[in-house]
């Protein structure tokens, strides 16, 4: 191995690792908030990835249809709950938020063709049709179970795993997508070539990092979905309310997710499967944080990348098993080190 | 009294739906197979729905790509709905676990799958057990021959860390052995993966003439970009397991000259009006592109096509001795899929025999390069 060899290689990892902890961030933000262990994190990555290709395609993507379903449901259980409380002017912005919106983007695709769009816009949209997933899950999924166990919680997020990765077969295909490249520009650094997708995909996770620092230090909602990560009902108290914290964290966490995988679209092939592997690489990260430090899990993400990328070169048969054995000396250091707390009954 | 009634009726009940042939069929058609095991469904679709004047009934059933699941599937197929005759599955691991299922249930078997273990030695078990898909060994052979005519001297291979890349890496690295070509890297990567930038570099540190690539779908154009990216020059292979329209467009220009072995289905259009496939592989191709869209049929489709070519061939035989829901009819239908000679179908021409339950020889493939985004048979 020369150094070029080892440049190239550092690179890819932190390229991966850049990746994984934008993922292992929003895993941790959602564990701390909502105490869900969000398996489905990964799937977000790949519809994420996949909505934008076949937006690019030309098609309709099948994720349209799911935010109108899955809107529809919010609005209908909301809505009867809104009804039965009296609180008719909750209903209007209910509806046009759940199934307004995802009405007209179906309305537009179907008259405006999503190939002849700019770039820009296909990323938008693919995004626009992607987030709002994330806290309508939240409230099919976990809001009605906010107070049960950790276990329960990992129990229903295993569930919505399999059904968005069944979905996703439905909608995407079996086979995978790749998206253009957003830039074509590569430089030279010792000897070395960089493409310029890669140094694009670490910009952006720095860019992104920053900006949740910046959301969680200065602004009031992210102050509020810290005092819930710290203690719920102490933040109940206060007039935080903690389904909102719940939404919010499940839209940040998609959001991530989904930007994810528009970032990582152009650099690999993307299946509809393929989040589940990415997001537990992030998972991994995060749990090297202990599923509460942000720079812990940014840590860990970088050095899960770089030991992926290293000992692909050396025993890539073995590649996978490196990295998930990982886990097993991370958790010994974490049990001896760290007191056990018993988790709070409610 | 309750009970013989009721016993009686059940019987009566099973012995008018026993008039029909049965065909049960287990395909991958979600999980990691999926991309070969949904156009075999589709393919079941358009197969015939009367034999001989016999009415068909396809049951289908989806194993997810998991052999649990699969020989589950065999079991109820077979002790439930009493099929004559088994269909699947896609993937090798599948094939091989249902394997005592069919024979235990005296029920012939047709496997879409490649390993040539699954046929290979014909004995007690396997005697039940047919498949329609060419061989690995069939397929390497074909490459080692193109590599040492285009003076490949030494060669790396890369592929699936799962049954499929491993079983291409032996019957590869023995061939090429025999024909004298050196293995210089022999790499895996997942079929999920983001990234083989380290297989890569480390094939290319060997500096080899050629690269095998070993895997199926479009998974397998991650390391032809990579390699692309990093300026190789050297011959490209890959396996039939990519033979689909959607490799072509996931891989786009880096696929280019790329080599591949393939059944004679996947350029039915370029061969020659004399060659004894061209006529039933078209039959094919057009039938599938008139239910499913131009440039949709793929070559794991023409599987499931040819093993109900084998099933239209053998069943009006059986016909002749037994009724199907009948142990003498499956037997008969067995007897009848060993003899079948000179059936032309969409891959190649069967000719079947007590030793060979593929029936496939050098007509079942040829080398397909990739031209202009496009299969082009190399002659």
């Amino acid at each position: 191995m020369d150094l070029q060899i080892f440049l190239l290689l550092g690179q890819d990892g932190i390229t991966s690792g850049a990746v994984y902890a934008l993922l292992a961030l929003a895993l941790v933000l959602v564990f701390a908030v909502t105490r869900v262990i969000f398996i489905p994190q990964g799937e977000f990555v790949a519809y994420g990835a996949l909505t934008l290709a076949s937006l690019q395609a030309g098609k309709v993507p099948g994720t349209v249809w799911l935010l109108l379903a899955a809107g529809s449901a919010v609005a209908v259980l909301d809505g009867i709950r809104y009804l039965r409380e009296g609180r008719y002017g909750k209903l209007p912005p209910l509806v046009i938020f759940n199934v307004g919106l995802p009405l007209a983007a179906a309305g537009a695709l179907l008259v405006v063709p999503p190939d002849s769009l700019p770039l820009a816009a296909q990323v938008a949209l693919a995004l626009a049709l992607v987030i709002p997933l994330g806290p309508m899950l939240y409230r099919l999924a976990f809001q009605p179970l906010a107070s049960a166990s950790v276990l329960v919680l990992l129990i229903v997020s295993v569930a919505v795993h399999l059904a968005l990765t069944g979905l996703g077969l439905l909608f995407f295909g079996a086979e995978g997508s790749r998206t253009p490249a957003f830039t074509d520009i590569s430089f030279e650094l010792a000897d070395t070539p960089l493409q310029g997708q890669t140094v694009l995909v670490v910009l952006a996770s720095a860019v992104l990092i920053a900006g949740l620092y910046f959301f969680f230090e200065r602004t009031l909602y992210g102050k509020a979905l810290r005092a819930t990560a710290m203690n719920r009902t102490g933040a109940r108290l206060m007039g935080i309310s903690s389904s909102m914290a719940g939404k919010l964290s499940f839209t940040l966490a998609a959001a991530i997710g989904a930007f994810s995988g528009i970032l990582i679209a152009p650099i690999t092939t993307i299946y509809y499967d393929s989040g589940f592997l990415i997001g537990l690489k992030g998972f991994v990260s995060a749990i090297i944080g202990g599923l509460a430090s942000y720079p812990m899990a940014a840590f860990g993400a970088l050095l899960v990348g770089l030991l992926e990328s290293y000992s692909s070169f050396w025993a890539s048969a073995y590649k996978e098993v490196i990295v998930f054995t990982l886990i097993i000396p991370v958790l010994l250091w974490r049990s001896l080190t760290s007191r056990h707390v018993e988790e709070e009954e409610e | 009294m309750k009970k013989t009634l009721l016993a009686a009726l059940l019987s009566g009940l099973a012995t008018a739906a026993l008039a029909d042939i049965n065909i049960g069929v287990t395909l991958s058609a979600t999980g990691p197979a999926a991309s070969l095991g949904i156009p075999e469904k589709n393919t079941i679709d358009l197969m015939p729905k009367t034999i001989a004047g016999q009415k068909v009934n396809y049951i289908v059933l989806d194993d997810a790509s998991d052999t649990t699941s699969a020989v589950k599937n065999a079991r109820k197929l077979i002790s439930e709905h009493k099929v004559d005759i088994l269909l699947g599955s896609t993937t090798s691991p599948n094939s091989l676990a249902m394997i005592d299922v069919a024979a235990e249930g005296e029920t012939p078997m047709i496997s879409m799958a490649a390993a040539a273990r699954i046929v290979e030695p014909v004995d007690a078990k396997k005697s039940w057990v047919f498949k329609t898909p060419q061989n690995d060994a069939q397929m390497s052979t074909a490459i080692v021959e193109h590599m040492t005519n285009s003076n490949v001297k030494t060669v790396a291979y890369i592929g699936f860390s799962d049954a499929y890349g491993e079983g291409w890496s032996n019957e590869f690295s023995k061939i090429a052995e025999a024909r004298k070509l050196k293995l210089v890297a022999n790499e895996r990567f997942n079929r999920t993966d983001t990234s083989v930038t380290g297989q890569i570099l480390k094939i290319l540190a060997a500096k080899p003439d050629a690269i095998l690539i070993g895997g199926s779908g479009t998974p397998a154009a991650l390391p032809e970009k990579a390699l692309k990216e990093k300026g190789f020059k050297g011959l490209i292979y890959q396996t039939h397991g990519v033979a689909n329209a959607d490799f072509l467009r996931v891989c786009g220009k880096d696929c280019e000259g790329t080599f591949l072995p393939a059944g004679p289905v996947l350029v039915a259009n370029q061969l020659p009006a004399d060659h004894p496939v061209r006529k039933s592989a078209l039959e094919y191709v057009t039938k599938y592109e008139a239910a499913h869209g131009k440039g949709s049929v793929s070559t794991f489709g023409a599987h499931a096509w040819d093993a109900g070519l084998l099933v239209a061939a053998a069943a009006p035989v059986a016909l002749k001795k037994a009724q199907p829901g009948t142990k003498e009819f499956r037997k008969a239908l067995r007897d009848a899929l060993e003899n079948i000679k000179n059936l032309p179908a969409a891959h190649g021409v069967f000719n079947m025999s007590a030793g060979d339950h593929l029936g496939f020889d050098q007509r079942a493939r040829g080398m397909v390069k990739i031209e202009g985004g496009a299969w082009k048979l190399v002659k």
